[in-house]
């Protein structure tokens, strides 16, 4: 009956969301240390960790729900909220930092007037930091989803993002 | 005949246009009706010439960079699948003095093998490591990596043979290898171009590590910015799976040893390797009190090895030609080869792998060439984000583990990270505050409050006029005295190398705004 009375206590979820979180809870659950993997294969699905899956995803690996919310908040990656149709990592550290890192940074923040973790209005971009993307040979760097992109400039940049809106 | 053409597949020659480079040769050779065998290798760590394009002729290969997407047509023109001669053509590829003056022994294979093909890797010595050791017994396999010298690549540089051999004797039913594959260390790449260009030498490096302790199970925590290196690392697992190099019976030797990525979540701090075990346990990344060393009590409670992704791929050259042969390179203490990854403001970055012993000079000056930005270098941070910011009059230092320390930095997993004349040095040092405070675990208190006090010091000190510089700057040395001695790991005991290097050897730049304007 425990398990009967869980489930009264969980939030409604949409439909779609609560299939995605159980597909991926049922294939990784018997994982060591499953909690990374579920919650990026949540993030996977569906863009982000809604908040309201939090006690779905915990009871599915049997945590507490401040175990997995502590988890989400801990790492830079997991993100609560639904992002733009693109994430751009944009990379602050050192060795784009010398090549002119921080005048591109002011440049993208204000070519897509947002700062860092903001979407754009449209819904197309969300701008967030990286601490280094390992392509310091060809700084400063950016990933755009799955796409490296280097040696960028200002122009470059409007250039890419011109590129992409057509 | 089929000619073949190297294209990397490296992300960073794919970063900077790589993949329209190789889809525009494809179109064209298929419209010339010319037969192409099209390899997408790993690069050759010359990023300044990337994409760089090669083609395999009778006198060996022949180089073309840096290839434009408009550049493809005049190298047609030229009849560059025959080796023509075209302004970008740098002659084999061998003979790039860039290239020939290396001595690449983990990198032995990077750029040059297909990194998804088993068969190559073969071809290319690899896996007689792993034969090597398959006839020796455990402690032989340990004695081996000792005698070689080798230490940690990832920055700690402890003795990869002593950490191995307090694995081997501690008994247990479990045990585990887990490779740190999380390069968080702004100036480095060595861990991602060998996992894409070469993923085959980490999975032997790791299963020979699996025999040597007795464990049977290995993890590699990659970080989540390296979704190419995934690609790369779960295909070559895949195959080396399929040809038994990995499973339950490794090469019918009736020991078993399996490999899984695991994907970390972009926080820096889980590269320390308490912290990362903590993350693959599936919890937040904070660092563990040491003892118990991960080697006796790690992932989940199991005796465990965790070594950097080069240290590991380094392994299978000393089980292949012997201690000795890796130990004769080197100096003092420091043995080896250490791959070099030059950044930040240089005409020619790249990955440089040379035994210990040359100096930041050398590589700054006579392979970096200078500045990207043709003015003066003023300072060179080496050892990554908590490494010390080093002014030209220290340039004469070699690259060796205990030279670095004497003067107050670290060599760390070998970024070297320059800067021209235009750096403000304060403000780099304010970064480095910031960025301790970003990545923070929160468990210690030297390291998550006293960042944000160093940031706010910072400030006032540079805002300031000369009597609150004074007052603060006392304040600021005493803060990361306590950061330095307090912290529990090496994110707070650390950031403040680059912040006192910073004031120690740039103090003009935190001359306040006041004073400043006044000059």
């Amino acid at each position: 009956m425990k398990g009967a009375i869980n489930i009264t206590l969980l939030p409604d979820l949409p439909d779609e969301v609560r299939t995605a979180v159980l597909e991926v809870t049922t294939r990784l659950r018997q994982l060591p240390g499953a909690l990374l993997p579920v919650l990026h294969g949540v993030q996977q699905a569906l863009g982000y960790i809604p908040p309201d899956a939090v006690p779905l995803i915990a009871r599915e690996l049997n945590l507490s729900r401040a175990d997995v919310h502590g988890v989400i908040s801990f790492y830079h990656y997991f993100r609560s909220k639904p992002p733009g149709r693109h994430v751009i990592h944009l990379c602050r550290a050192e060795s784009c930092q010398a090549m002119g890192g921080a005048t591109l940074e002011r440049h993208v923040k204000q070519r897509l007037d947002i700062d860092f973790h903001q979407t754009t209005a449209d819904g197309a971009y969300t701008l967030e930091p990286v601490y280094c993307l390992g392509n310091c040979a060809c700084s400063p760097a950016m990933l755009v989803d799955d796409e490296l992109v280097g040696r960028l400039t200002p122009a470059r940049f409007d250039a890419w993002l011109a590129a992409e809106k057509t | 005949m089929s000619v073949t053409v190297y294209i990397p597949g490296d992300a960073g020659a794919l970063s900077v246009g790589a993949e329209s480079v190789a889809a525009l040769i494809a179109t064209e050779t298929a419209r010339r009706g010319i037969d192409v065998n099209l390899v997408r290798n790993g690069s050759r760590g010359l990023y300044w010439l990337e994409p760089l394009v090669e083609v395999a002729t009778a006198a060996g290969r022949i180089a073309y960079g840096p290839v434009r997407p408009e550049d493809v047509g005049s190298l047609f023109d030229a009849d560059f699948l025959n080796g023509g001669k075209h302004s970008l053509a740098l002659g084999p590829t061998e003979e790039i003095p860039y290239l020939k003056s290396q001595q690449r022994l983990t990198f032995a294979r990077v750029g040059i093998v297909d990194p998804r093909s088993l068969d190559d890797y073969r071809a290319h010595g690899g896996y007689r490591g792993l034969d090597a050791a398959l006839v020796m017994d455990a402690a032989a396999i340990v004695q081996q990596v000792t005698d070689s010298g080798l230490r940690g690549r990832g920055g700690a540089a402890f003795p990869t043979g002593i950490k191995w051999k307090t694995c081997l004797d501690a008994p247990a039913e479990q045990k585990y290898i887990v490779c740190n594959a999380d390069e968080g260390d702004s100036g480095t790449y060595a861990d991602r171009m060998v996992m894409e260009g070469d993923p085959f030498v980490l999975i032997e490096g790791m299963t020979i590590a699996g025999l040597a302790v007795g464990a049977t199970h290995g993890y590699i925590y990659l970080r989540v910015e390296y979704p190419h290196a995934q690609r790369a690392l779960e295909a070559a697992i895949a195959s080396a799976e399929a040809a038994g190099y990995l499973g339950g019976d490794v090469r019918g030797s009736g020991k078993a040893f399996r490999l899984e990525v695991r994907m970390a979540a972009g926080a820096y701090i889980c590269g320390e390797e308490t912290s990362l075990l903590e993350s693959l346990e599936g919890k937040r990344g904070q660092v563990r009190f040491k003892p118990p060393l991960p080697a006796i009590e790690g992932l989940f409670g199991q005796p465990t090895v965790i070594n950097n992704v080069v240290t590991l791929a380094s392994v299978p050259i000393i089980l292949d030609r012997g201690a000795a042969f890796y130990r004769d390179y080197g100096m003092g203490r420091s043995r080896g080869t250490l791959p070099i990854q030059l950044a930040g403001n240089l005409k020619r970055p790249a990955l440089v792998e040379r035994a210990f012993g040359l100096t930041l000079r050398e590589l700054i000056d006579d392979y970096g060439g200078g500045t990207a930005s043709g003015r003066p270098v003023r300072a060179a941070q080496v050892g990554g984000p908590l490494g010390a910011y080093l002014p030209a009059s220290q340039f004469d230092t070699p690259i060796d583990y205990e030279a670095f320390i004497a003067i107050g930095g670290m060599l760390g997993h070998g970024g070297v990270v320059v800067f021209d004349d235009s750096v403000d040095m304060a403000a780099q040092a304010r970064y480095a505050m910031e960025f301790c405070a970003i990545e923070s675990c929160g468990k210690c208190t030297p390291c998550r409050i006293g960042s944000t006090r160093g940031v706010e010091v910072i400030d006032r000190i540079v805002a300031g006029d000369r009597s609150e510089r004074e007052r603060s700057e006392v304040l600021l040395r005493d803060l990361c005295q306590t950061m330095l001695d307090g912290s529990l790991c090496a994110l707070g005991g650390m950031a403040p190398f680059p912040v006192l290097s910073a004031l120690n050897h740039f103090p003009e730049d935190f001359s306040g705004v006041t004073e400043k304007a006044a000059t």
